[in-house]
């Protein structure tokens, strides 16, 4: 199993954490894992992208051309992203942001509605934990409890208070997937 | 310990910290920000010293003033930043002063940019500063590699009282991996009565001075045949090198840090094609694996070689050096930050192949 992604959307969306929970719950199954960070004179409401690699083999290249799933969140990654997935890999497109339909016919396209579902959830910020439940129910490379423990070191206890509502949208993100 | 989710710069920044450093002088450039940040967090929670310097050549500066006292010290920069530091590593390395400088390449010449870049090798290898001198240079290729090199850093600049670099490129620093820190609370120091520690005029510490100036021909020539001498023990005991599936080889990709990595996946590549394609990883760019790379291109099987830089071509020079003209060796790389695919590495070993 090797897993090549490329988280995408905008400065602000999370997505780079998508990818640091991904990849330290990776680690926490006993995988290898990278993630790399784009990194630039970048801002808030700019583009921000990273790429993460999920393998049971040891990573050679950490660098992701190809990608085997393209989880974005805008338009603009949609577009500048789409063409490098491999032929038989996924796409998850944010489609409460994303007005268009993935072109590609031999890909897999998933549309997944993040802000709708998670303002159901009373909180649109967990947009960005309903994609990666979305992903991770079609790749179930780790388990969303795994996701939650990574989850918890980052945010501490101080606000462990917020677990219950991102182990919500991952499992409502994963739902839309099934 | 536990594996840990770790930034490149964190990492490097807490494995200093477990092998005993304590003096942490730096002053801010993309993408190594995150190393004085790491540090000035954790500096005093361990009874040591960070200091945001007002430049680079005053954080040099610190380093030779902390190391000349016989701390374990550090500075870290990227490449304008580095240039910047090179007087005192040049004074460092006459005032015979241990200490560790690390280098997260950007792209350059001048300001450059902010990706990540090979471009510093000469630099780095050859002197960097002005007069007779070099530094032992290491170059990871993962972050678990950096943080494992961090204490073997210290203690070679420690024995051989010579600065030492850690030449990583700015993914290096900015990506994440799991890490395994090597924890340490208490590591042991080497004793050292040359350093600067005030003079015990009853005789137990022997009057110590720290100094590059040497007027008189006859001291700087003693100073110089002591260094060379030392050199020479640096080259035949720290050589460090990586051979990747070179036996019996029929080509051998060159390559140093992340972009190694790339060039293991080219082989990976290559192999499901069918060719038989190694990697030669020089770990220490100097002292550099000449021996090691020249046997491993001049085998019989071996047609050719490619090194493969984010540069214009600068570690090809050693290379071509080691084989000296015995096997033909090309060079592939770009100055602007690009680093090249597995794929297209992989394709310019079959076209290569495929000509001779």
């Amino acid at each position: 199993m090797v897993e090549r992604n490329i988280f995408a959307g905008f400065g602000g969306q999370g997505v780079l954490l998508m990818g640091q929970l991904l990849a330290a719950a990776g680690m926490k199954e006993g995988k290898n894992t990278s993630w790399i960070p784009s990194y630039g004179p970048e801002m808030r409401g700019g583009t921000a992208n990273c790429s993460v690699m999920l393998s049971e083999e040891e990573i050679d290249s950490p660098l992701v051309t190809r990608p085997t799933s393209l989880i974005v969140m805008n338009r603009p990654s949609l577009e500048k992203f789409e063409d490098a997935v491999v032929p038989g890999g996924s796409i998850f497109v944010n489609s409460s942001m994303i007005d268009i339909k993935v072109k590609r016919t031999d890909v897999n396209a998933y549309y997944v509605p993040c802000t709708e579902i998670a303002t159901e959830l009373g909180n649109p910020k967990v947009s960005n934990m309903i994609m990666l439940g979305a992903y991770i129910g079609k790749s179930k490379c780790v388990d969303i409890e795994t996701v939650l423990e990574a989850l918890l070191e980052k945010l501490g206890e101080r606000k462990a208070k917020l677990i219950p509502l991102n182990r919500e949208a991952l499992k409502r993100g994963a739902g839309c997937i099934e | 310990m536990a594996k840990k989710l770790m930034k490149g710069c964190e990492a490097i920044a807490e494995a200093a910290i477990q092998a005993g450093c304590r003096y942490f002088f730096g002053y801010p450039i993309t993408p190594q920000n995150d190393i004085p940040e790491y540090m000035s967090r954790r500096m005093p929670q361990v009874g040591g010293c960070f200091l945001q310097a007002e430049s680079e050549l005053a954080a040099i500066n610190m380093v030779y003033g902390a190391g000349g006292a016989g701390a374990r010290a550090m500075t870290s920069s990227s490449s304008p930043g580095i240039s910047l530091k090179q007087e005192g590593i040049s004074t460092c390395a006459a005032a015979e002063v241990p200490c560790v400088i690390v280098n997260m390449m950007r792209g350059g010449p001048g300001l450059g940019n902010i990706q990540a870049s090979q471009g510093d090798y000469f630099q780095a290898t050859k002197g960097g500063g002005h007069g007779d001198y070099r530094c032992v240079v290491y170059a990871p290729s993962s972050i678990q590699e950096t943080c494992d090199l961090m204490p073997r850093a210290f203690d070679t600049a420690d024995k051989y009282r010579t600065p030492v670099i850690i030449l990583a490129d700015g993914l290096i620093g900015q990506m994440m991996e799991p890490v395994e820190l090597k924890m340490n609370d208490n590591p042991t120091m080497p004793e050292k009565p040359w350093a600067c520690q005030g003079w015990d005029p009853k005789g137990e510490r022997p009057r110590a001075v720290i100094n590059s100036l040497y007027i008189e021909t006859e001291i700087l020539d003693d100073l110089m045949t002591r260094l060379n001498a030392r050199y020479d023990e640096i080259r035949k005991n720290e050589v460090m090198v990586e051979t990747y599936k070179t036996e019996g080889a029929d080509f051998v990709l060159c390559a140093y840090g992340t972009v190694a990595r790339v060039c293991k996946a080219a082989v990976r590549i290559l192999a499901e094609n069918g060719i038989k394609c190694g990697l030669v990883r020089p770990i220490t760019l100097w002292p550099f694996p000449s021996k090691e790379v020249h046997d491993v291109i001049a085998q019989e099987s071996v047609q050719g070689a490619l090194t493969v830089e984010i540069s214009n071509g600068q570690m090809v020079e050693d290379i071509r050096l080691a084989v000296n003209g015995e096997k033909p060796v090309e060079f592939m790389g770009k100055g602007g930050s690009i680093i090249p695919t597995a794929e297209e590495i992989a394709d310019r070993v079959m076209k290569i192949m495929r000509r001779a």
